[in-house]
């Protein structure tokens, strides 16, 4: 097939999948599981006609791999070189991604809990925190590798400064929605202030904390790949990254992104799922009863 | 009144700053200490702890430099400097704010056009949204080099591409707060657009979009603090000569850590003062057109 036809067959298929999403639309079926069936199509088909719009533009029009390689291309590097991409993730996933997420998000939540204790702390810690959030705290980088050297250790020290802020703001606020009343009900059940934030508090606030947990899963990701750029041992994902843009292999990039892509969306999957069974209580899940 | 404000509100805050800058002026002491050690037992010197400590407080690349060296530092590098000097921070952050503008401008109204058309056509919302909420999982910045390397292939340089970063980042959350707000307002209120025989383009401007403003200048809060970050970011790898992140990148390569604290502190302030300008900016809207101020 000449390019010009792949692109013509591309841009049909695409309309086609346009024309079938809004026909599935507009039907609104009793039945549960064809619904849910027909939410997930939808999204599925868009997502695959735009895979096929890009495939035909790239391959019809002959656009140069270093602008924008084929998704064709970028899947066969990814097949092929499935060493160094696992030796990448592993470094930058398993290693700094991993031990800095628990650490940062374990000591805010600690903290939190102990600020809770005292309204004067909690007063002056809450603005420090929720500007330290807004903060480009990924500057902190190149510090953070002059004092911790090259290898994971650095990156995990950036991960820990970019999650411990928003895991405080959040649990800080979670511990705060008990209502007067719920308070007063345990009390009356003469419950001690660690049964009350063990039994009361912590469940109202898990809503919140799983916000923070998924908001630091992509962050921490973000910080290891980006501390990368500052200096690795020759291997790591922004290592890679970095070091094939400049040789211009673009389509190890894209396999690179898409490791990340894949590892950022399974994990916040992950913590979705964990979210939905620890808060299967709360009124945004209860509405969607089996 | 003051009074209580003043120990409820700033007295904590100041508190916790007090404790914050003491704890690393006692770090600066501790992790600069090896280095003077170092350097007496080169001279064949015994050095007692109260010599240790002035000496780290003005060392020439100390491993943490104090607060007193980094303000130091950005005086010399705004005040005393010419504005278009290359030395000047001024400059530097002009340079990245530009970029942040630029990109969250664009980002914003990218956000705004697409959450209009997901609100009102079902199948945008079916087949977008969940892309649009999947895409917030990727770490996005980790495409940023590509996206410089790319347009500078084909001849862009400068500030676009650092823009075009930013204005990816800053969308996503302004097109799911204005999502949101959108579709705020109760069906009672839609339903009375509805009897007094609306156009659709009616409900949106007389219901939908006021109704809306408060989720955009929320949104609009966390667009410009992320386009901020994905203008330095975007510096870094085309190892730019002129930005907050480019001051980073050399102060990095040169060991000159009183340089990147500088570079930091400076990238912090612009954050806090972008933050507090979107805020202000949307009180005063909110107060104009008749919305009581949150407590929140």
């Amino acid at each position: 097939m000449s390019g010009l036809s792949i692109f013509i067959f591309s841009l049909v298929f695409w309309a086609t999948a346009w024309w079938l999403n809004t026909r599935l639309a507009r039907i609104t079926p009793r039945d549960d599981t064809i619904r849910r069936l027909i939410n997930l199509a939808i999204p599925v088909l868009f997502g695959a006609a735009l895979l096929i719009l890009w495939e035909g533009i790239t391959r019809g029009f002959d656009v140069p791999l270093v602008i924008l390689p084929a998704p064709s291309v970028i899947l066969e590097r990814f097949v092929n070189s499935t060493d160094i991409l696992w030796a990448d993730f592993q470094q930058t996933y398993l290693k700094a991604v991993i031990a800095g997420y628990v650490m940062g998000c374990g000591s805010g939540f600690i903290v939190a809990i102990l600020v809770d204790r005292s309204p004067f702390f909690k007063a002056g810690l809450m603005p420090v925190g929720n500007l330290m959030s807004a903060l480009p705290i990924i500057g902190i980088a190149p510090i953070m590798v002059m004092w911790f050297g090259f290898d994971w250790q650095s990156k995990a020290a950036v991960v820990v400064a970019m999650t411990f802020f928003p895991m405080l703001v959040n649990t800080v606020a979670g511990l705060q929605t008990t209502g007067a009343m719920e308070r007063d009900l345990m009390r009356t059940y003469a419950a001690s202030p660690t049964q009350m934030l063990l039994k009361l508090r912590l469940p109202m606030a898990m809503p919140f904390i799983f916000n923070a947990l998924k908001i630091n899963s992509t962050l921490a990701l973000i910080g290891a790949i980006v501390a990368e750029f500052f200096g690795t041992p020759t291997v790591g994902m922004g290592f890679r990254i970095s070091a094939e843009v400049g040789r211009l292999n673009m389509d190890m990039v894209w396999a690179e992104i898409f490791v990340a892509a894949l590892a950022g969306s399974l994990s916040y999957g992950a913590l979705a799922l964990a979210e939905r069974r620890v808060t299967f209580w709360h009124a945004s899940n209860r509405n969607r009863a089996t | 009144m003051m009074s209580e404000l003043f120990v409820k509100r700033v007295l904590p805050v100041v508190t916790v700053v007090m404790a914050i800058i003491a704890i690393w002026y006692a770090s600066a002491v501790f992790m600069n200490a090896p280095f003077e050690r170092d350097r007496a037992a080169r001279a064949d010197k015994t050095i007692t702890f109260s010599e240790i400590v002035p000496l780290t407080m003005n060392q020439d690349r100390p491993v943490l430099p104090t607060p007193h060296q980094v303000v130091t530092e950005i005086w010399k590098t705004t005040v005393e400097k010419k504005v278009t000097s290359k030395r000047s921070l001024i400059y530097h952050a002009w340079i990245t704010l530009s970029a942040t503008l630029a990109g969250f401008v664009m980002g914003t109204l990218l956000g705004i056009v697409l959450a209009i058309a997901i609100v009102h056509s079902k199948v945008m919302d079916k087949s977008m949204m969940p892309w649009v909420i999947t895409s917030q999982t990727i770490p996005i910045l980790a495409i940023a080099p590509m996206i410089i390397v790319v347009l500078n292939s084909v001849g862009i340089t400068g500030l676009f591409p650092k823009a075009v970063i930013s204005t990816y980042l800053s969308f996503f959350p302004v097109a799911v707060g204005m999502v949101k707000g959108l579709r705020s307002p109760e069906i009672m209120h839609l339903d009375l657009m509805k009897t007094y025989s609306a156009s659709p383009s009616q409900v949106f401007w007389m219901l939908r979009l006021p109704s809306a403003i408060p989720y955009l200048f929320a949104s609009m809060k966390v667009a410009i603090a992320i386009s901020l970050v994905g203008a330095i970011v975007g510096e870094l790898p085309t190892g730019a000569v002129a930005g907050l992140g480019a001051r980073l990148l050399a102060g990095s390569y040169y060991g000159q850590t009183v340089q990147i604290w500088s570079a930091l502190i400076s990238a912090a302030a612009l954050a806090a003062i972008l933050v507090a300008i979107v805020s202000l900016l949307g009180t005063w809207v909110n107060k104009r057109m008749g919305r009581r101020p949150e407590a929140a």
